[in-house]
């Protein structure tokens, strides 16, 4: 459905994307994953046909963006990292435009703004002027503009930003929705967001592809070890020491207050279960025991490394903003 | 429902829920009303005393004493409030960032460029028509010939038009409404001084030159009533020259 052939973009002397080559199948949804200035927005920006890249060729649904680029953008729903309203429509003169310039038909239009208006929770204020609407409503509005004229591919840039946890577990349910009949590509920073709704993930650093993988594979290849977090409710000093004897702990450090407790395990090593007994034989009290999940601070480390011996950096310097 | 349609209906509808346009049609009309006004007391002072000196029924030529000069007063206003009506039109989408979802739309730049500059003139025309009043209401009073009135008309239209067109484009270079009605004033008041630097340099070629990219000498045979295909063709060029540098510049943001 979407097939980028080594795409390069520069701007000036700044290269923002170096030899980008990928291709997602229909119905996937894919994750761009990077900081900022890595060059997600550049990457979606070419692929809606808004700006030409300088090398490399891009087909949507079988067409060249730079020779067809009229059935490419009828083939895509595009909501930009700050959704294009005009503040002083309503929600209904603004989709009402939307349609139109999308070449949606008179017959046609009434009908797909109500589903659409159904389907993002705007029905409450369609009459309402977009520049008095929540920060929610407006990231809303946006999506509801993407996905007007259903297009059967979704181009988001981080359609989560802004919102609250409700609105975001909302949101994020809708894009799971529209998996299967749509191929939706979305763009984030955070690593458990690409986990929840993708099945695959594409990390991008310094305009380079540095991994394309499942959420799981990824997490795995990632993971030097695994890392636990115990809190107990007494203190204990001599509880640090028997915590470095349990067999496949590499390294335990203090946690955050004085009864937490950090450990570093060996991959594939479950100690939970001599730990647990190690604490209720001391009589400590436990109170807690979780594995931390995988940042995407911890992922960048470990994958950025291999490219750029000085370690990590984050905001690559030259992006488009 | 054509795109350009759309454009337009958008523009419009954008248009009349600010301030901007209610406060620049007040201004403009206000000012030519006064203008007028002043200009009609001026012409029937003059008619008494020159029935008392001669004793005779007086006939003035308001042509002359009244639209020519009202005329060119408009023009120099719209020179100042044309390109406070075109600043938004570019400039805000650029801000907004709601250029995206026009060149991600299957819409041409042509049609966004037109749909944007026949609003504005809608708009323009509206006003200018409303300024029909005060020839109208004259031609109760006094006699006049209407040839140059409605040729001064067409001037305006015409006139009216280049000047929406320069801020147009000025328009599309900038996400800054400010500057871009500076960039429009200062291109529009450069046009009118190559006509005075025409006539400094005299009856040369350059002289000729100068004078004929200068609006000046068009807009003043109009409406002296001269009809000149000449004149016409300056305007229709110069309006399209405009537009296709603002087609250009709208399609150069995405290359940046």
């Amino acid at each position: 459905m979407i097939d980028i052939q080594h795409v390069t973009k520069r701007y000036g002397n700044t290269t923002a994307l170096d030899d980008i080559s990928f291709s997602i199948n229909k119905g996937e949804i894919v994750a761009f994953l990077g900081p900022n200035g890595a060059g997600k927005t550049t990457t979606m920006r070419i692929l809606t046909g808004f700006m030409p890249p300088t090398l490399g060729t891009v087909r949507i649904a079988g067409f060249d963006c730079l020779e067809a680029p009229w059935e490419v953008k009828k083939h895509i729903g595009y909501l930009p990292e700050t959704p294009p309203l005009y503040l002083e429509l309503t929600v209904n003169e603004y989709l009402t435009f939307v349609g139109r310039i999308k070449r949606l038909s008179a017959d046609q239009l009434p009908e797909r703004m109500d589903t659409i208006i159904a389907q993002t929770g705007l029905a409450d204020v369609r009459g309402r002027v977009i520049g008095h609407l929540s920060r929610g409503y407006r990231q809303r509005v946006g999506l509801a503009q993407a996905l007007l004229h259903n297009p059967p591919v979704l181009i988001l840039d981080e359609p989560t930003t802004g919102l609250d946890p409700n609105q975001i577990i909302e949101i994020r349910e809708l894009i799971k929705s529209l998996a299967g009949s749509h191929t939706i590509i979305l763009s984030t920073h955070l690593l458990a967001e690409a986990t929840a709704i993708c099945q695959r993930v594409i990390i991008l650093h310094h305009g380079r592809i540095v991994a394309v993988d499942t959420p799981e594979q990824l997490g795995a290849k990632l993971r030097e070890s695994e890392t636990l977090s115990l809190t107990v409710k007494q203190s204990d000093p001599g509880l640090l020491e028997a915590l470095h004897h349990i067999p496949g702990v590499i390294r335990v450090s203090q946690g955050a207050t004085p009864l937490t407790y950090v450990l570093d395990t060996q991959i594939g090593r479950d100690i939970r279960e001599e730990l647990t007994q190690l604490v209720v034989s001391r009589n400590v009290g436990l109170l807690e025991l979780k594995t931390q999940p995988l940042t995407l601070e911890d992922a960048f480390k470990v994958l950025t490394q291999t490219i750029t011996p000085s370690g990590p950096s984050i905001g690559a310097p030259g992006g488009p903003h | 429902m054509t795109p350009v349609h759309t454009i337009v209906a958008k523009e419009l509808r954008s248009a009349f829920v600010s301030p901007v346009v209610y406060v620049i049609a007040a201004i403009f009309l206000a000012i030519v009303g006064l203008l007028a006004y002043s200009a009609a007391a001026n012409a029937s002072n003059q008619a008494i005393r020159l029935m008392q000196i001669q004793n005779t029924y007086a006939q003035l030529n308001l042509n002359d004493m009244l639209f020519r000069p009202l005329f060119r007063s408009i023009n120099l206003i719209l020179m100042i409030i044309l390109p406070l009506l075109t600043m938004r039109l570019f400039a805000e989408e650029r801000k907004l960032r709601t250029f995206e979802l026009l060149l991600t739309s299957p819409i041409g730049v042509n049609e966004i460029v037109s749909g944007k500059f026949m609003s504005v003139m809608i708009v323009y025309t509206g006003l200018l028509s409303l300024t029909g009043l005060i020839p109208m209401t004259l031609s109760a009073y006094a006699t006049f010939d209407w040839r140059p009135i409605y040729l001064g008309y067409v001037a305006l239209f015409l006139q009216g038009a280049l000047l929406l067109s320069i801020g147009l484009f000025a328009s599309a270079l900038t996400e800054n409404q400010i500057i871009a009605a500076f960039l429009s004033f200062g291109c529009i008041v450069g046009l009118w001084m190559l006509g005075g630097l025409g006539s400094i340099v005299g009856d040369t070629t350059i002289g000729h030159i100068l004078s004929y990219l200068s609006f000046t000498e068009h807009y003043e045979r109009l409406i002296r009533g001269l009809f000149n295909l000449k004149d016409i063709l300056y305007y229709l060029s110069g309006i399209a020259f405009m537009w296709f540098a603002a087609h250009q510049a709208v399609d150069a943001y995405r290359w940046k």
